[in-house]
């Protein structure tokens, strides 16, 4: 991004605008996200509870399409030799290697989500509809955040 | 007009709320090489309200870097303001016949909305401790896990990561056990 010359009367913005206009875009993209999570009904409690039941494809079709075109479509960015907005090259950062932290946190969350219907997505847009009692969940989870934060050098990863 | 207005109103089929979740994370990359998660922001909130003197290593960066993040989780609330209370869908979740059933053994009504009106009513008890419990668990288990739906189910099993599907399974398989054994602990309690 500082690679790029600034011409005079051409890239006239000052810095702190374009930091603004630039954070801006994360804003629309999460609004964009929430409808969806919405409108999918991936953000319904009652299509949570049906899809760790087994009982519809909904959920499954939901999840499974939403990874079948992420990949794509991720592959096509990558393939295109498209360079993101502010002109670097597109890489995706591999998460740790091992096992063990993601079976335990994967299950401890899975726990969480499997009681109140809801992960992190959710939790933010349930509070924009109005669904307050949202908060609570969202204080233990800051809590539950900060007691990991506490003790995770005597836990296994 | 009125038909535009349903036509807002109305849940999306799978099929096409599904690629709409799966093409943020290339938009993500786009925009400026971010890997898509949420739970991350849990995180950044900790860094930011703890107080420096009680502060744990794992919240001491430079979380202005990580703005962006932030800046999503305010989208999400905008797009449940716009999507969950300006154009809520007025039916209940059209759930399949078996999956109605389960939540009404569940002492739960099918009404329109997202989340039943039996589990945020807060004049119960039981209530305070299912939402304080599972809030407890998807904040520990995130940030142990290192993510959620988001970050492992789909940007992760998109981008192919095995970390990210030993994760899912686990997410599954705990919310499995949680749906079908201790929630209807939890609601026989409640009741």
């Amino acid at each position: 991004m500082t690679s790029t010359p600034r011409i005079p009367g051409v890239h006239s913005e000052p810095a702190a605008t374009r930091t603004v206009t630039g954070l801006l875009v994360y804003l629309l993209a999460g609004l964009y996200f929430g409808v969806v999570l919405v409108k999918s009904e991936a953000a319904s409690w009652y299509r949570i509870q049906e899809m760790f039941r087994f009982e519809s494809f909904h959920m499954f079709g939901l999840i499974g399409s939403a990874v079948l075109t992420g990949m794509v479509a991720t592959l096509l960015l990558r393939r295109s030799g498209l360079n993101s907005r502010d002109g670097q090259t597109i890489r995706v950062t591999d998460k740790e290697k091992g096992w063990r932290r993601y079976v335990f946190g994967g299950l401890t969350f899975g726990v969480g989500w499997g009681l109140a219907g809801v992960c992190p997505g959710p939790i933010f847009t349930l509070l924009g509809a109005g669904i307050w009692p949202m908060l609570l969940v969202l204080a233990f989870a800051l809590l539950g955040t900060y007691l990991y934060g506490t003790f995770k050098d005597r836990l296994p990863h | 007009m009125i038909d535009l207005l349903t036509a807002l109103r109305s849940p999306l089929p799978w099929y096409v709320g599904g690629p709409l979740i799966g093409l943020t994370v290339p938009l993500l990359l786009w925009l400026g090489n971010k890997g898509f998660g949420i739970s991350a922001n849990l995180r950044h909130a900790c860094a930011i309200l703890l107080p420096d003197a009680i502060k744990p290593g794992f919240f001491r960066y430079d979380w202005r870097k990580e703005r962006w993040n932030l800046m999503f989780a305010g989208g999400l609330i905008l797009g449940g303001i716009v999507a969950g209370a300006l154009l809520a869908n007025p039916e209940p979740t059209r759930l399949s016949a078996a999956g109605a059933q389960s939540v009404q053994e569940l002492g739960v009504q099918l009404r329109p909305g997202l989340v039943p009106a039996e589990l945020t009513d807060l004049s119960n008890p039981g209530v305070w401790l299912l939402l304080a419990v599972s809030g407890l668990l998807v904040g520990f288990g995130t940030r142990y896990g290192g993510g959620c739906t988001s970050g492992h189910a789909i940007t992760g099993l998109s981008t192919l990561q095995v970390p990210s599907l030993i994760a899912t399974v686990s997410f599954f398989v705990g919310g499995i056990l949680s749906a079908n054994v201790l929630l209807p602990l939890f609601m026989a309690v409640m009741a």
